[in-house]
């Protein structure tokens, strides 16, 4: 009898876990569906849940549409996220080598003058931001939306974390050797710590794809914008061709879905390895 | 010795420090002096007023009314996410089919945008026509199509807003509360077993709870920290070619509108800014006040 319970709990599991995924994925397919379709098959007065016909001719469309900067957008937001990502894994990781292992009388302090930054939400300093910003007159140019991000408390945490349980025996015998720091950090840490750089690297390239108010603060242009405020600009237009804006938003997504694909487990040793809990 | 470990120090931490004091501490120390002028599309202003712009925004009844929304917001937010995500992860871990294939469908809205989140919930799930998906199965159980976003009496938009960050940010939880429950030693629930204690509630109280306490407080903060920074959502669903609606309107909303809006008041945003910099230190201060004060009893 017990037996029976615990099959007809698994089985209850199972079917619950099955409902929820389903639902999870509902989203995605609505996107796809609905960029796909001719602009009638989603505002038609039933409900279908398969078009009558797939419309692959959206896509050109979507890129040739000159009232809408999508193309300039994507590469916006590439360069943005991959030059963010590429300074944050340098400078990050050169202050967490540093604090975790160079000896320095005042290393203490500067370590919680960093970790008390973790404490000011980013939402309390935007104002501040961006007077700072437009008084250096960086109003809608890649510089103004890169380098005020390229400081992240979080991320140096991670590396100094991660950099303190690194084997000493390593590093030991590049000193013997006679490598300095400098030369250490290259040829020793750097080579035998490409998982937590992965990690790192992975959140931080979802979080500069996909952040949004320092790029609508910032990015005023059109010249300027990323995917997320072009994206955003079409949904709060009044007139919008609706299968236009869901097929770019599945485009935004794409290169973040191969990121997320190839790296989900490093996410997840990354979360891990954090200093979360 | 000791000169060259300080100067290799600062090669290796000078440069993050120098910018993150740059772009950081600056920008504070900057807005609350700005708070004290009066600041009209400038950024150097000169017409001190003292606390004028700390009265003017504490008497505003559209700003006290943003925090009332935000610390509803973050009451409801918190224990919803905190609840789901362990249920999720409580569930997957103990699943023997296919864990990673429920694992990676609950984890793949993260990376999607708010953006891109709301405008699926906003012009497709919950468009408020008849033929919208929430509105068809409505009407498959009889039931009237309801405007979503725009019905404020029952304040239906709040399913909306709440759908949509429990989409995007449960799975991401779970993955914490799956390290955390990976890491519970099995001699635990072998002991429990041997005690006689019956899998399911007991075992889950007695052992699973507080062995994950935690990977819970991690969590807890963590929520509350992003529900302070909500801004995406709310702007991408309910705003319009219009404007912002009266309702809903989260402090950082309405900071948005005032200092970077039509009026440009820098001097009056940035009170703002400082008024919820406050109010967030205290929220922030009683809540690792509570979460010490939850750890005492079995710590496992």
């Amino acid at each position: 009898m017990d037996d029976a319970l615990v099959r007809a709990g698994r089985a209850l599991r199972l079917a619950l876990l099955t409902a929820l995924a389903l639902l999870f994925l509902i989203p995605f397919y609505l996107l796809v569906r609905n960029g796909l379709a001719d602009e009638r098959d989603i505002t038609s007065p039933e409900w279908t849940f398969f078009p009558a016909d797939v419309r692959w001719g959206n896509v050109q469309e979507l890129f040739q549409d000159p009232s809408v900067p999508f193309a300039r957008s994507l590469l916006n937001s590439a360069l943005i996220a991959v030059a963010t990502t590429l300074g944050t894994l340098l400078l990050a990781s050169l202050a967490g080598y540093g604090l975790a292992r160079i000896p320095y009388r005042h290393a203490g302090k500067v370590f919680y003058g960093i970790l008390g930054t973790l404490l000011v939400p980013a939402a309390v300093t935007f104002v501040p931001s961006f007077v700072l910003v437009s008084s250096l007159g960086w109003i809608s140019t890649l510089r103004g939306l890169i380098v005020p991000t390229l400081f992240s408390a979080f991320a140096c945490f991670v590396f100094r974390q991660y950099f303190l349980g690194f084997p000493r025996e390593l590093e030991d015998a590049a000193q013997v050797d006679g490598l300095g720091y400098w030369r250490t950090y290259w040829r020793v840490v750097v080579p035998n710590s490409r998982p937590v750089f992965a990690a790192v690297g992975t959140i931080v390239f979802l979080g500069a794809w996909n952040s949004f108010l320092w790029p609508l603060v910032i990015g005023q242009d059109q010249s300027a914008w990323t995917v997320q405020v072009a994206l955003s600009s079409f949904t709060t237009a009044q007139v919008v061709r609706l299968h236009e804006l869901f097929l770019a938003a599945a485009v935004s997504i794409l290169p973040l879905l191969l990121v997320f694909l190839c790296f989900q487990r490093w996410i997840v040793a990354g979360v891990e390895r954090s200093g979360i809990d | 010795m000791r000169r060259r470990g300080a100067l290799w120090f600062w090669v290796f931490v000078g440069p993050f420090a120098f910018g993150l004091a740059l772009f950081t501490y600056v920008p504070l120390l900057w807005s609350v002096g700005l708070s004290f002028f009066d600041a009209h599309n400038t950024v150097t202003p000169t017409h001190f007023t003292g606390l004028d712009n700390y009265a003017a925004m504490l008497r505003d009844a559209a700003f006290r009314d943003s925090l009332k929304t935000f610390l509803l917001f973050t009451a409801f937010i918190v224990p919803v996410t905190y609840g789901f995500s362990l249920a999720l992860a409580l569930m997957v871990n103990r699943v023997r089919w296919a864990r990673a294939f429920f694992r990676s469908v609950f984890f793949l809205p993260a990376a999607c945008s708010y953006v891109v989140a709301a405008l699926i919930w906003k012009m497709s799930l919950f468009n408020g026509v008849r033929f919208g998906l929430a509105n068809t199965v409505l009407g498959w159980f009889g039931g009237d199509p309801v405007a979503w976003l725009s019905t404020t009496d029952p304040p239906w938009y709040w399913l909306v807003i709440v759908t949509v960050r429990l989409w995007l940010q449960a799975g991401f939880y779970m993955i914490l509360f799956l390290a955390g429950l990976q890491r519970i030693d099995p001699a635990l629930y072998e002991a429990a077993a041997v005690d006689g204690a019956r899998p399911g509630w007991t075992v889950l109280r007695h052992i699973t709870l507080p062995q994950l306490r935690g990977t819970s407080v991690a969590v807890l903060l963590l929520l509350v920290v992003n529900a302070f920074q909500a801004f995406d959502e709310f702007y991408n669903l309910l705003s319009d070619a219009r404007g912002y609606p009266p309702y809903a309107r989260p402090p950082l909303v309405y900071l948005y509108y005032t200092a970077l809006g039509q009026g440009q008041n820098l001097g009056l945003g940035s009170a703002g800014a400082v008024i919820l910099a406050l109010v967030i230190a205290a929220v922030t201060v009683a809540q690792a006040r509570w979460l010490r004060l939850g750890r005492t009893d079995g710590d496992g």
